[in-house]
């Protein structure tokens, strides 16, 4: 069974996100003065071969756990499609 | 010691600059590409700067995975002296062969210039040459050279004398306010605990040429040249 899967990568909550920080100036600067807490990271999609849908998620932590993120720096979140 | 391979990624521009400085203090380097899986019988291995697999994902995070890299692991854990510059330190952080991460400068900018270096440790395969305290200077030129690492990993790299290369102001002073690429505790390069696996973001490496009018970065290749540990080893 193939499953669509999400991973959701960012920046670990306390770590500067310099990145997240200019884009928040430039909403600032374009008047979206309600904006606050930007962090920028990655999304990453993909199919996965798997028995489950609970198979899936385990092998897209697995990839996240391995590749997709740094576990020194980034959290992330994995989302299968039902 | 006589031969010193020097890792080749695709994406690298900075292994010629090495191969040079490590030919220049007398040794017989030679480029390895990163499909092979044979270090051919190094004595060190020097990881170099540039841009391996286009810093895809993460700088470092694929060029980790390289086949030759496995043979750069066993060659580390044996104790074989192993140089990590600028990439070559973000995949040897990206391999856990060096605890933190090498993050986007804190000022988003990517920053090209010459630095001053304060030496915190000696007893290493790569700057065994030098005195602690010395100031050196030379360029860095990085995006993401953000020393990063969780607080009980920054205590032990501190306390254990880990801190290779620090960042400070051109007199010596203690750099103002993070001012280059925003690392904790001006980190500028560590090492593993047995002193044969170093990583900085600086580059020695264009440094090391008298034409270039500095070679403050030369005695990073000639300190593995008298690594005591490694011309004691059989191997």
């Amino acid at each position: 069974m193939h499953y669509k899967v999400h991973v959701r990568i960012v920046p670990r909550a306390g770590l500067l996100d310099p990145q997240g920080q200019a884009v928040e100036h430039a909403l600032t600067a374009l008047g979206f003065r309600e904006a606050g807490n930007v962090r920028v990271g990655k999304a990453i999609e993909l199919s996965i071969d798997a028995r489950s849908e609970e198979d899936a998620r385990g092998r897209a932590r697995a990839m996240c756990e391995k590749l997709l993120a740094n576990p020194v720096t980034e959290d992330y979140l994995v989302e299968v499609e039902g | 010691m006589r031969k010193v391979a020097v890792i080749r990624f695709p994406g690298s521009n900075c292994d010629f600059d090495t191969l040079a400085s490590a030919r220049r203090v007398g040794t017989d380097a030679y480029l390895v590409w990163h499909r092979d899986t044979d270090l051919q019988g190094a004595d060190a291995v020097l990881l170099p700067g540039g841009f391996s697999y286009g810093d895809y994902l993460r700088s470092g995070a694929i060029a980790r995975f390289s086949p030759i890299m496995q043979a750069v692991q066993r060659f580390a854990q044996e104790g074989g002296p192993v140089l990590g510059i600028c990439n070559g330190f973000q995949i040897l952080c990206e391999a856990g062969m060096l605890p933190g991460a090498l993050m986007r400068n804190a000022r988003l900018s990517f920053v090209a210039r010459p630095v001053a270096l304060r030496v915190e440790q000696t007893d290493t395969a790569f700057t065994n040459r030098y005195t602690q305290g010395d100031l050196l200077r030379m360029p860095v030129a990085h995006g993401e050279g953000r020393f990063a690492a969780d607080e009980a990993t920054l205590r032990r790299l501190e306390a254990e004398g880990r801190v290779v290369v620090r960042y400070v102001e051109l007199d010596g002073s203690p750099l103002k306010d993070g001012a280059i690429n925003g690392s904790l505790n001006d980190i500028a390069g560590i090492a593993n605990p047995e002193g044969n696996v170093v990583g900085l973001m600086p580059h020695p490496d264009r440094a090391a040429d008298p034409a270039l009018g500095n070679t403050d970065g030369l005695g990073f290749f000639s300190s593995m040249l008298s690594w005591a540990p490694l011309k004691g080893a059989t191997r």
